[in-house]
This record gives C-alpha cells, sequence and structure tokens, in this order.
C-alpha cells in the first residue's frame, strides 16, 4: 500500500528549475512529468484528507492530469521520462480508483491513520473468533442451513424452503450492509470536522467508530459472499 | 529529413491488415494484389537452391493451404502464448502439427513442412509481409508499429504479440485492445459524447468494451470477453457436421484427410458467408478421395445450428454490463466489429441484449467491420508518433481485462490489482521469510477471477534472490506490480531494512527468453530481386532525405553568408532537382542527384565546420556549437556534425 510521507523539502522541476507543489506529479510550469516521489493518493491530487469529496470534480482533474502524465503523451519523450511517466500515470490510476470509491476512500484514509485491517481475502467464516459478538447466533444457524444445502447438493436433492430461507437470511445481510455504509459516511463529516479543527480527540474517536463498522462490514460482506456462491452452485 | 511513419496493425486470426493516417483520415495500406485484407495463412514455398524453402504470406499461402495442407498453417493466433495442455481443445479441430519432444514449460513448436516455428514466429511472418506492403507504399522504411491484440487477451498472449513484433523488425510502440482500437475509429469526430459498446466477434476471439467518450477521452469502463469464440467455431462446427454426414453416405472417415478438410472448410465458409445476404446456399465439394458431397442449406438452418455458438457471446456482454454498473438501455451507442457480426442472427442477438429496437435505434455498422480495428489502430499510431489536428485531444485510458494476484498460502489467490483498473496501474505487497537466514522468495503470479491458483492463468513465477540472511520474519522485501499501457505486467523488488534491490527472475509460464526472441528475429535480407531493388531506393531516398533537410537548415546558419552568391544559387538548383528525383523511381539519377548536392556542399560544410570549431574556442560549450549545427544526420556526409572534436 501507498504511504503518504510527506516529503517536506521543496522540489524543484529537473527542467525549468521552477518549484513544484508537493506531490503535484507534472511542473505547473512547464509541464514536464516529474520523477516520482513518495506521494500518497491525496497529495496527487492536492486535496486535504478529508472523505466528503466531490467526485464529479475528481473525475475532470483525473481527465486532465491523465493528458499531461499517461504514457502515450509521452511516447516520443527521453527513456527516463518514459518511465517516470508510467510510474506517475499508475499512481494516478490507482489514486483515482480508490478515492473515487467511498469504501475505498475511507479504508485507504483510515490506513493512513494507522489502522490495519485483518487481511479480507479468503473465506470468511473458518474463524468463529473473528464472528461479531451479536452476530453469533445468526451466523451459527446460518452455517448449519449452508452445510445442509451442500449435503442436498451431494445427494441432487432440492430442499426449495431451504433454499428460500437462504435467500432470506442473505438479503437481511445486504440489508444490514447497505445500513452499515449509511453509518460509515454520517461519520465522513465527523471527521472531516475533526480535520479541520485538528481536534486529535475528536479524530481518534472518528476513526475508530469507522474502523468497528468496516470490520463488521468486511465480515458481514465475506458472509453474503459464501452464501451467494453456495446458492450459484446448488 | 520527414519523420518515419508509425503504421496501425490488425493482426487478427482470420485476416491482418495495415493503414496509417492520412492527413486526417485512417486509410488501409493494400497488399501488391491491390488487396486491403491479407489472409494470416503462412505456407512453405518450393524448397530453393539454397535448401531453405521461400515462406509465403496471405493470398499466396492460401493455395498451398488447399493443395499441400501440411505445409501451411492459419488461425496461428489461437496458438499465442499459450502452453501444450491450453491447445488440445484446438488439435481436435485444427490441423496444427505440435512437435512432440517439448520439455516442461518449453514454447511449442509448430510442423510446418520440414521446418518447425513457434506461434511468434508464425505471425512474424505475417507482419514482416505487412511491413513490407507500408514499406513498398511509402517507399520508405518503416520499424514502429502499434499492434491490435484481443482485449480479453492475458499477459502471456501479450507478450508473445509483442514478441512477433520485434522478430519482425518493428519496434511495437503499443498494443492496443482491438474493440478499444474499434472505438477510436468511429470516435473520430471528437463531438461524440456518451456511453458505447463495441461488440467485436473476429474469426477467432470474442471481446465487448464499454467506454466513455468525454472530450476526446476514450476511458474505458469494463470490458470482457472469450479468445477462443469467433466465427472458426462456427466452420468447425459444420465441418463437423459435413463429415459426419458423408461418413453416414459414403462410410468415409475423412477426420484424418487433411486435403478433405481444407475442401469441406473452404465450401462451409463460403456458404456460411453468402447466407448473410441469401436465405440459401449450396455446397457441392469434391473430395480428394473422390465422389462429391453436396448439400443445400437455408439461413434457418445455419441459425438453429450455430445459435449455441452465438449464444456464448451473451454472458461476457451480461458481465461487462454488471462490472460498469450499467443496464443495456444505458448504452448510448453499439459497435459492430469483425466478420462474424454481419451474420443477421448475430446482429438481432446484440440489437436485443442493448435492448435497441425499443429505444429506435440502430447498429453503428457504418464502418467496414473486417477494417475497422486496423484504422484505429493507425489513430492511436498517429497519436504516438506525435499527433496531428485530427488527433490533437483524442486519449485512451484503457483497462486491463483481468485481475492480478498472487498464490497465498493453501493455494488461495490473493488479488492485488483488480479486473478493469485503468492502466498503467499497479500494486505493492510486502513478502518475508520463513525460516532463519533465508535468501531466497519464490512468488507465483496469477491473473484470473477464479478463487484457486490451480484455476486461474499461471503468469509467473518470480524468485527474490539476495535478500540478506536475517532471522525469520524480519525482512521486508517490498514487490511491486506494475501493469504498463500495453497490459504487460513488470516487477520489481526492494528489501526494505537493508535498502537492498532484490533481484527478481521472471520464468514466463509460456513465453520466450529475451534470447531467445533475439535468435529468432527475421532476417531481413532474404529478399527476392525487386525487393534489393527496393531496399537500395529506400536507402537512396532516406540519404537524399537527409542532405535536403540539412541544406534547409543551412541559411539560418552564419557560414551560409559566407558562401558567393553563384554557390548559394547552385545549391538551390541541385536541392530542387533532387527533391523531384526523390519522388521518383530511378535509383540511378536519384544516387547521383545526391552526390552533386553533396559536391556543392562541401564547402559550405567547411566553413561551418571552423565556424563551430572556432566558436567552442570562444568559450561557447560544444553543445551550443552543436546545435547551431542542426540535429545532424549520423551518415558519414559533410554536413555531419561529428568530425570536430
Amino acid at each position: 500500500m501507498q504511504t503518504a510521507e510527506r516529503v517536506s523539502a521543496p522540489a524543484k522541476c529537473w527542467s525549468c528549475g521552477q518549484e513544484v507543489t508537493n506531490g503535484q506529479p507534472f511542473c505547473g510550469s512547464c509541464g514536464k512529468v516529474q520523477p516520482p516521489r513518495q506521494a500518497g493518493y491525496f497529495d496527487m491530487f492536492d486535496l486535504p484528507q478529508k472523505l466528503n469529496l466531490d467526485v464529479q470534480a475528481l473525475e475532470k482533474q483525473f481527465y486532465r492530469y491523465s493528458r499531461k502524465l499517461h504514457p502515450d503523451v509521452h511516447a516520443r519523450a527521453s527513456q527516463q521520462e518514459q518511465e517516470w511517466s508510467l510510474s506517475q500515470a499508475s499512481l494516478l490510476n490507482d489514486a483515482y480508483r480508490t478515492l473515487k470509491n467511498p469504501l475505498e476512500r475511507t479504508k485507504y484514509l483510515l490506513k493512513l491513520e494507522g489502522v490495519q485491517f485483518e487481511d479480507e481475502r479468503g473465506p470468511a467464516n473458518t474463524n468463529p473468533s473473528k464472528v461479531p459478538a451479536d452476530l453469533l447466533e445468526e451466523v451459527f444457524e446460518l452455517n448449519m442451513q449452508l452445510e445442509e444445502l451442500r449435503q442436498n447438493q451431494k445427494l441432487g436433492e432440492d430442499d426449495p424452503q431451504l433454499r428460500r430461507d437462504l435467500e432470506g437470511a442473505k438479503d437481511q445481510f445486504v440489508a444490514q450492509l447497505n445500513l452499515l455504509d449509511e453509518q460509515v459516511r454520517s461519520l465522513w463529516s465527523a471527521w472531516d470536522a475533526a480535520w479541520e479543527q485538528s481536534d486529535e480527540t475528536k479524530k481518534t474517536a472518528a476513526k475508530e467508530a469507522m474502523t468497528a463498522l468496516l470490520q463488521r462490514r468486511s465480515y458481514l460482506q465475506n458472509l453474503v459472499r459464501d452464501v451467494s456462491e453456495t446458492l450459484k452452485e446448488s | 529529413m520527414a519523420e518515419e511513419r508509425v503504421v496501425g496493425i490488425d493482426l487478427g486470426t482470420t485476416n491482418s491488415l495495415v493503414a496509417f493516417m492520412q492527413g486526417d483520415k485512417p486509410v488501409v495500406i493494400p497488399g501488391d494484389d491491390g488487396l486491403n485484407l491479407v489472409p494470416s495463412v503462412v505456407a512453405l514455398g518450393p524448397v530453393r537452391d539454397g535448401g531453405r524453402p521461400t515462406v509465403l504470406v496471405g493470398n499466396d499461402a492460401r493455395h498451398t493451404l488447399l493443395d499441400t495442407p501440411e505445409r501451411a498453417i492459419y488461425s496461428v493466433k489461437r496458438l499465442m502464448g499459450r502452453g501444450v495442455e491450453d491447445v488440445a481443445e484446438e488439435l481436435k479441430f485444427f490441423p496444427f502439427r505440435l512437435v512432440h519432444d517439448l520439455q516442461p514449460g518449453e514454447v511449442f513448436r509448430v510442423r510446418l513442412g520440414e521446418s518447425e516455428f513457434t506461434p511468434p514466429e508464425i505471425s512474424a511472418y505475417i507482419l514482416r509481409q505487412l511491413k513490407r506492403n507500408a514499406e513498398r507504399y511509402f517507399g520508405a522504411p518503416v520499424t514502429q508499429a502499434v499492434i491490435t491484440v484481443p482485449a480479453y487477451f492475458n499477459d502471456a498472449q501479450r507478450q508473445a504479440t509483442k514478441d512477433a513484433g520485434r522478430m519482425a523488425g518493428l519496434e511495437v510502440l503499443r498494443l492496443v485492445n482491438e474493440p478499444t482500437a474499434a472505438a477510436l475509429a468511429y470516435g473520430l469526430d471528437r463531438n461524440k459524447e456518451g456511453i458505447i459498446a463495441v461488440y467485436d466477434f473476429g474469426g477467432g476471439t470474442f471481446d465487448i468494451s464499454i467506454l466513455k467518450l468525454h472530450e476526446g477521452i476514450f476511458e474505458v469502463i469494463s470490458t470482457n470477453g472469450d479468445t477462443h469464440l469467433g466465427g472458426d467455431d462456427i466452420d468447425n462446427l459444420l465441418i463437423a457436421i459435413a463429415l459426419h454426414d458423408i461418413a453416414g453416405e459414403t462410410g468415409m472417415d475423412l477426420h484424418h484427410s487433411a486435403e478433405a478438410i481444407q475442401a469441406i472448410r473452404k465450401a462451409v465458409i463460403e456458404a456460411k458467408i453468402a447466407l448473410s445476404s441469401q436465405p440459401v446456399a449450396q455446397m457441392d465439394i469434391k473430395l480428394p478421395q473422390g465422389g462429391s458431397y453436396q448439400r443445400e442449406l437455408t439461413r434457418e438452418q445455419l441459425e438453429e445450428l450455430i445459435q449455441p455458438v452465438i449464444h456464448r457471446t451473451m454472458a461476457p456482454c451480461h458481465d461487462a454490463l454488471r462490472d460498469a454498473h450499467l443496464v443495456g438501455d444505458q448504452i448510448d451507442e453499439v459497435v459492430l466489429v469483425g466478420g462474424s457480426t454481419r451474420i443477421p442472427a448475430v446482429q438481432r442477438l446484440v440489437s436485443d441484449v442493448f435492448e435497441l429496437p425499443r429505444r429506435g435505434k440502430q447498429l453503428r455498422t457504418e464502418l467496414n467491420p473486417d477494417e475497422v480495428v486496423a484504422l484505429g489502430a493507425a489513430v492511436q499510431a498517429n497519436i504516438l508518433g506525435g499527433g496531428s489536428k485530427a488527433t490533437e485531444d483524442m486519449l485512451l485510458l484503457d483497462v486491463t481485462p483481468l485481475s492480478l494476484g498472487i498464490e497465498a498460502l493453501g493455494g488461495v489467490v490473493a488479488k492485488i490489482i483488480q479486473r478493469n483498473s485503468t492502466i498503467p496501474a499497479s500494486a505493492s505487497e510486502s513478502f518475508t521469510t520463513g525460516v532463519d537466514g533465508q535468501t531466497n522468495v519464490a512468488i507465483h503470479v496469477l491473473q484470473g477471477e477464479r478463487e484457486m491458483a490451480k484455476d486461474c492463468r499461471s503468469l509467473a513465477r518470480f524468485d527474490l534472490k539476495g535478500i540478506p540472511p536475517m532471522t525469520a520474519g524480519l525482512p521486508r522485501i517490498e514487490v511491486r506490480f506494475l501493469i504498463d499501457a500495453n497490459g504487460i505486467l513488470q516487477v520489481s523488488a526492494l528489501e526494505q531494512r537493508s535498502g537492498k534491490q532484490a533481484e527478481v527472475s521472471v520464468k514466463p509460464a509460456y513465453g520466450l527468453t529475451d534470447e531467445q526472441v533475439e535468435s529468432m528475429i527475421l532476417e531481413s535480407f532474404d529478399y527476392a530481386e525487386q525487393d534489393i531493388h527496393l531496399r537500395q531506393l529506400v536507402e537512396a531516398r532516406n540519404e537524399a532525405a537527409t542532405i535536403l533537410s540539412a541544406v534547409e537548415k543551412a541559411p539560418s546558419s552564419p557560414a551560409w553568408e559566407l558562401l558567393d552568391p553563384p554557390e548559394r544559387a547552385e545549391i538551390a538548383l541541385l536541392s530542387e532537382k533532387l527533391r523531384v528525383l526523390k519522388d521518383g523511381d530511378d535509383l540511378q539519377a536519384l544516387r547521383a542527384g545526391t552526390e552533386a548536392l553533396d559536391k556543392a556542399t562541401h564547402r559550405f560544410a567547411e566553413l561551418m565546420m571552423d565556424a563551430a570549431v572556432s566558436s567552442a574556442i570562444r568559450g561557447q560549450t560544444m553543445q551550443s556549437a552543436d546545435d547551431r549545427l542542426g540535429q545532424g544526420p549520423t551518415a558519414s556526409h559533410p554536413i555531419a556534425r561529428a568530425e570536430f572534436q
């Protein structure tokens, strides 16, 4: 993952010698692509580390930067500039992809703030210690049903009621997911305000609340995926 | 000297084309037979005195295919970047003759007559033919190209295509996805805005891409496809039916008769094509074993037969729409590409998927579906070659079609770059050691959407070597995976604690090594008589262009003022003459004209050299003196910049 190690010394353009704004991937004066520095995604777009973001403005800026940084634009430049362009354009694309997506944006910001998420890949419910306490009973029930469905499948049997139950459970989890997303969004403004006031206590509170929601979300997401896949297979 | 032209090449399964931007319009360059399409067929001609057979490409090779099929090969694109185990299915239908004694992981070779070739080599022969066609057309060398590939091509297939270009003596400036290229050709009108879908059903591959057009930016939102689905599959189906019929009627099993299969193939293709414009077609096939096979086929029957094949294009369409978070009726325009989209049943299917009739919209078919990809490649070639008025605001933002992952514990794939990410795209991952003092870490990179490594396409195994020996778990090796604008993976690694650049050795699963590619570069001087003449002409034209360009810059040099007026007049006259000769075909006259101008400018060159030397002595940098001499040609010519030291 990209880390936001802010580079303190102002850089000078290698071509025209003018100062280049921190993190800016090309020179504001002559337009030449700059060597990649360890800029974070927010720096790339010269944005504050806030979560409410105008996605349309971001897209516009992405297009504008693409015209400056894309390897096609530098196809006839020096080998060195071509390498920088490749590096900067990939960073631009990675940054845009992450920031335009509300969930990815929130996760990225939390990671910058030192939050470490559990590895989200792989099957969800193998480790019972990860199950949020209030969901234990539901998840236990669900796993029993999934197991039954798989057994039916092996025997070539079909239990329409069981399928309906699972579909119902899935819908309910999806509804919970949507609710979680809304809750996360409602915390964005809390974070943004705390960030503007540099209020560390409030920042920490918002950060921890969002982290808890996202961990729960990630668990539910995997659950929904498992149920969908098992239903699809049978 | 005029900028060298960058050409756009559509290296197709069935046909290949080369195109370039003429003014503000892309045009296809015909071959010397006057035809735009070069069939993607390579054959060995008769063995010559030297003992090496000539290599035929295109229509010449197609005749060989019918007469002596074991000396010809077609649809080689299906084999590009693939392993032996992948092509088992293909071998049932295609008369590819693989070489048997392959080592594991070796790129397979195909037997052609008495020789053996890798698939990229065969593609290189096709590319070289296209390169020659362009050179003949321009009367100038062509060394740079944009080549199109199916959007759904994986890393190995892309790399194999790039290798083929290099073998043919072409620097591949960019691999462009075929549907995206088609969108460029349609989108030359820059006022176009909105969402378009490109449905590309060709000879061997199927792609669907969804793009957003905005102020000249062509942003691919999602792409999907099947690299083994095309008109070939329809042909194979019809061949299988014919073979079955013949066996039933005559008792002859012709499955292993290459001649019979080629004769049947030719007939069913003709019938298939005819049925796109007429309701009934007759097949009358003379069998090499004697006797004939006759059959009438109606369009209705054909459509029923091919339904399962064309239906397979639906799932990728729906997947692409889903990934783009769109539904069919949100697509503003649907562009058809590829010969198979001429089939009326295919057109109906596509219209339905995107609900065009209900919205009163029509499929976009005004550009020839066989040529549109090459035209788009020419547009991209123009953009990369520096652009022109017609392309100045155009920019292509493409995506990677498949997710990139690495194998984690238990054979599970950890996805690090998701499919449909805009390229170039990158991801960094940290790796560490599991044993004290371990100095190597192996990484397995895969491409595909499945959860388990065994179900994905293995791209390469990397060995991170030279890790400083430390306690297990202490080293932190940052590996950066970068998919470049061609959709090809690059890997670099850094050990964080020691700051040492870890060495990455790449073992591509099916690729050729650099050395192998190098050894396969086609000899470019095995030309026939007329090609030698052409080459000499091309070289002479280059030489003339070089001196003319130097003379053009001459008046801005202070040395110019030191010449007598008659000297200047003579130079002007000889330049004018040479300019005319350069466009003609007379090699002798052209050489003489160049020599005459060369002689006339001799004194000027000397004066200029003196000026450069004395200004250097006066304290100016050599660099600025050099600049004043102009970007000199590198040939040994009196105006050349190299001699003052």
